[in-house]
């Protein structure tokens, strides 16, 4: 048996100690967000967060993540009425299409703005390689992701402060 | 399906709720009936959608398209909302359910029309042909960008018109006040005169008791309060918190998972299979055979090889079990078949020329070849492409006591259902299909293969199974975009005329005017040689268009050069006798700033394709960086007709772009002992976000018909981007993938592809 930290709760799971993460969470714990893209950690459609930072769960085996805190789309949301900046910022820039990889996208992209609250261009591209879109929304996410970037400084900064930042 | 009649597809029905389904829908089914004096009206457009209603004046368009991100549904939903003058905020879209009556006959008109507007004298005897075909074929298909230009066309827009004019009808009954003064906004009709003024449920039950118009007044197009706006798509919000429910989301009581190995040499079959250590793998339940299927079809039919099933308590477990198998595979002689030999067959073929047909054959080719001064040639050659949408081929079956439960996402789910019965040898209506959000299409998931498998897999283990394929079967598996050689001559004129142009191919689906060129050329010959393909083919996004975009357009820019002629100037008058490509050449051009020059180390290419409905100009902007390719930006113009949600055709533009170029770039799929090489993402490529460049696009709305969007913007993007490389390094390359010929940046400084 082994424990799972996942979006705040505490699960305990029943499974072969290798069995990649993202099985469990899709086929036991019957959380879909997280999609299956490849298997082998290059398409990035898998991507929850461990600890705070991106992991691509086809690849992780359950027993690494024993007592860690993970993260998937289901629990990136502030609150049951509050979504992440960058849900918004999703949906005002209409940055999904067939919309697959965008869960892993999202937490690609909530894993950046944590360690980064302001990315440049390369920092972003940076963050982003591992999550492959076949829509080719690249410009569409390059662009949210700026948003949230500067909605999450405007909430942040006091007004004073707020006028030596220029740019998200 | 039985007998249609009149008061069935156009009465109304209470729905649960208390809600109205407006009867406008109708589609006569059968002919048989009285029905067929309902056809015959001279010039009459038939409807093909539903419309409801419900208690809280809510509007719901029901829509036959499936959606894998394009957006056509809420297209759709805008052109029937708009004609029905619906408060856009009260509008809800619902796709149809995959039975009989919402057959494509609108797609078939489209399909077998091109479009063509007909003469209104032969438009009774059309309908009654089409009506019969498409039941015949279970068409309802989302694919030839045809859900806006067709369905939305002829069905969503008729069928807002007929609804609003029905409503209307019955309000001036109920009020006792002429038809003409009442007027409609906002899903609400209004008697100013009286103030007068009630929500469309009031009079839907009444509106739903008459008959509606085949040809309702359609507003004009300064009247469009909804179309051509950019609204939100119904479907985003789902689709960033996780709740967008894809096929492999489904989750069916007392469900298993299984996963597949087919053939990998096309044409094989298992020869030797010894399952006992897969069989002791924790979780696994069964190992079951796939016999060869096959679905012959007007439309996506296929043929599959045998197939070897896990079966388990979870993917995972099923995936070690098919790893664990000792299976060997006969290819009954397909086994020598490679990459190098197909392409010697082609180029034998091409060479030989057996049974050419001639695409099209005007003006003395030979004769003016034979005078002229100034002849090019060249040969071109593109790669099989795999598809590989996001997610990999999945569906859950159910089939238990003669009946077949199935939840898929797919491009046709009427053809697939029919697909699934005929291998079961049930009755379609003993086939009940979910479709589901695709994670892309492209073209793949218009054949049922997977269907199938999932159908046969569940009735051998009597209970729900999620047949789950991995990213290996699913990049081998694939029916492909054709892989094939073309070759050009062409007659120059020094006066930069064209004066004879020739090309030959080897293969040929559609659409039949792929390889056409819009350029004024007094002797054309275009021609394809008819070739057997061992490997499976299949409709990759803009099918055809997609390699005769390459050829034609990276050639006439040879011609351009061979002149020593600017591209775009040297395109431009060829294009005298064709407005509305010049329009859209000039405007790419022009917000590419093309007269700008460039540096030293960059250059712009220019290419232009007609596709789908819709023309495209695409201009390339790249840098040659430490001798890697960085493409700087990509500038496109398209004439849309009229754009019903430009930021939706907006981003189909963008979208095959990036399709477009990560083909031209890196994708290739080759064959070795008679199987595909490639198996996932680490060797047939995606472009990343680092090398994708920023894409402007300028929509022109001509007053046309509305074009497609899904495909369009993908054929130019190839030879825009050869035609740039060109510009900047002198260097032509005629053959896919780019990767092969010149290294291209990843967008980081120093890493190379």
């Amino acid at each position: 048996m082994i424990t799972l930290n996942i979006n705040g709760d505490r699960k305990t799971v029943d499974a072969d100690p290798d069995t990649p993460l993202l099985w469990v969470i899709r086929e036991q714990l019957a959380m879909t967000g997280t999609k299956f893209g490849c298997g082998i950690a290059q398409c990035g459609a898998c991507t929850v967060l461990i600890g705070g930072t991106a992991a691509r769960a086809c690849v992780i085996p359950l027993s690494n993540v024993n007592g860690r805190e993970v993260t998937t789309i289901e629990g990136l949301a502030i609150d049951e009425n509050t979504p992440h900046p960058l849900q918004e910022a999703w949906i005002e820039h209409q940055t999904p299409q067939c919309g697959y990889c965008q869960s892993g996208q999202l937490m690609a992209a909530a894993a950046l703005l944590r360690r980064n609250p302001n990315p440049t261009d390369d920092d972003i591209n940076r963050a982003m390689e591992g999550n492959i879109c076949r829509c080719g929304m690249y410009g569409r996410i390059k662009a949210a992701i700026k948003t949230a970037a500067a909605q999450m400084a405007d909430e942040t900064l006091t007004p004073a402060a707020s006028e030596e930042v220029t740019d998200g | 399906m039985g007998k249609w009649t009149r008061r069935a597809f156009i009465s109304a029905g209470v729905m649960a709720g208390g809600g109205i389904l407006v009867g406008v829908a109708i589609r006569p089914g059968n002919l048989a009936d009285q029905v067929e004096d309902e056809v015959a009206g001279e010039g009459e457009t038939l409807v093909h959608a539903y419309v409801k209603i419900d208690q809280d004046n809510v509007v719901t368009a029901i829509v036959p398209h499936s959606e894998m991100g394009q957006g056509a549904q809420t297209a759709l939903a805008q052109m029937l909302a708009d004609e029905l003058d619906a408060d856009w905020s009260k509008v809800r879209v619902e796709e149809a359910p995959a039975r009989a009556e919402y057959s494509h006959y609108s797609i078939g008109r489209g399909y077998l029309l091109g479009g063509a507007e007909l003469p209104s004298v032969i438009v009774p005897t059309f309908e009654g042909v089409m009506m019969r075909l498409s039941d015949s074929l279970d068409l309802q298909v989302t694919g030839g960008s045809m859900s806006v230009r067709v369905t939305g066309t002829y069905g969503m827009r008729v069928a807002g018109a007929a609804t609003r004019d029905m409503l209307k009808r019955a309000a001036a009954k109920s009020w006792d006040v002429p038809f003409d003064d009442i007027r409609t906004e906002n899903s609400t009709l209004f008697h100013d005169a009286s103030g007068r003024a009630e929500p469309y449920i009031s009079f839907a039950e009444a509106a739903s008791e008459m008959r509606p118009s085949y040809v309702p007044k359609l507003k004009e197009t300064n009247d469009f309060g909804i179309m051509g706006k950019p609204v939100q798509r119904f479907d985003i919000p789902s689709k960033v918190d996780g709740t967008a429910q894809f096929a492999l989301d489904v989750r069916v009581p007392n469900m298993v998972y299984a996963t597949v190995q087919r053939s990998p040499i096309f044409g094989g079959q298992i020869k030797k299979l010894d399952d006992s250590a897969a069989r002791v793998v924790k979780g696994v339940l069964d190992v079951i055979q796939v016999p060869k299927i096959g679905f012959d079809s007007f439309l996506g039919g296929f043929t599959a090889d045998e197939t070897v099933a896990v079966v388990a308590d979870g993917y995972w477990a099923a995936n070690r079990g098919l790893r664990a198998l000792d299976v060997q595979w006969e290819g009954n002689g397909n086994e020598t078949m490679s990459s190098a030999s197909i392409r010697a067959r082609q180029d034998m073929e091409l060479a030989e020329a057996i049974d050419r047909k001639a695409d099209i054959d005007t003006g003395d080719t030979e004769s003016v070849f034979a005078d002229a001064e100034n002849v090019i040639s060249a040969d071109y050659r593109v790669p099989y492409l795999a598809h590989s949408c996001m997610e990999p081929l999945n569906a859950t079956a159910d089939v238990r006591d003669g009946k077949c439960e199935i939840w898929i996402g797919c491009q046709n789910p009427l053809g697939f259902r029919r697909a699934v019965a005929d291998a079961l040898g049930f009755k379609e209506k003993d086939v009940t299909l979910h479709n589901l959000f695709m994670g892309g299409g492209f073209g793949r998931k218009s054949r049922a293969d997977w269907a199938v498998q999932a159908a046969l897999i569940s009735r051998a283990v009597g209970r729900p199974v999620q047949l789950i394929w991995s990213r290996e079967e699913d990049m081998r598996q694939d029916y492909y975009r054709p892989g094939l050689p073309s070759s050009f001559r062409a007659a120059l004129g020094q006066d930069g005329s064209l004066l004879a142009w020739e090309n030959t191919y080897v293969g040929k689906m559609e659409p039949v005017e792929a390889p056409l060129i819009p350029y004024s050329a007094a002797a054309q010959n275009i021609g394809h040689v008819p070739s057997e393909s061992y490997v499976p083919l299949g409709a990759w996004r803009s099918v055809d268009e997609s390699q005769h975009g390459f050829f034609t357009e990276c050639f006439i820019d040879e011609c351009a050069a061979a002149l020593g002629a600017d591209p775009f100037a040297y395109r431009a008058a060829l294009l005298k006798d064709k407005p509305r490509h010049l329009a859209v050449l000039e405007r790419a051009a022009q917000e590419a700033g093309w007269n700008t020059p460039l540096g030293e180390g960059r250059g712009r290419g220019i290419a232009l394709k007609e596709s789908f409905g819709s023309i495209v100009a695409e201009v390339a902007e790249v840098s040659i960086v430490d001798g890697e390719v960085v493409i700087d930006r990509i500038v496109l113009a398209a004439d849309a007709g009229f754009a019903v949600n430009p930021d939706g055709f907006a981003a189909q533009m963008e979208s095959g772009v990036i399709y477009g170029l990560t083909a031209a770039i890196y994708g290739e799929i080759t064959i070795e002992d008679g199987a595909v090489v490639q198996s996932n993402f680490h060797d047939y490529q995606a472009m990343r976000m680092s090398a994708a460049p920023p894409i402007e696009t300028h929509i022109i709305n001509s007053g046309h018909k509305p074009g497609g969007a899904g495909e369009p913007g993908t054929p130019p993007a190839a030879p825009a981007l050869a035609n740039a490389i060109f510009a900047a390094t002198g260097k032509r390359i005629r053959e896919l993938p780019l990767h092969h010929h010149i290294p291209f940046s990843t967008g980081f400084s120093g890493v190379s592809s």
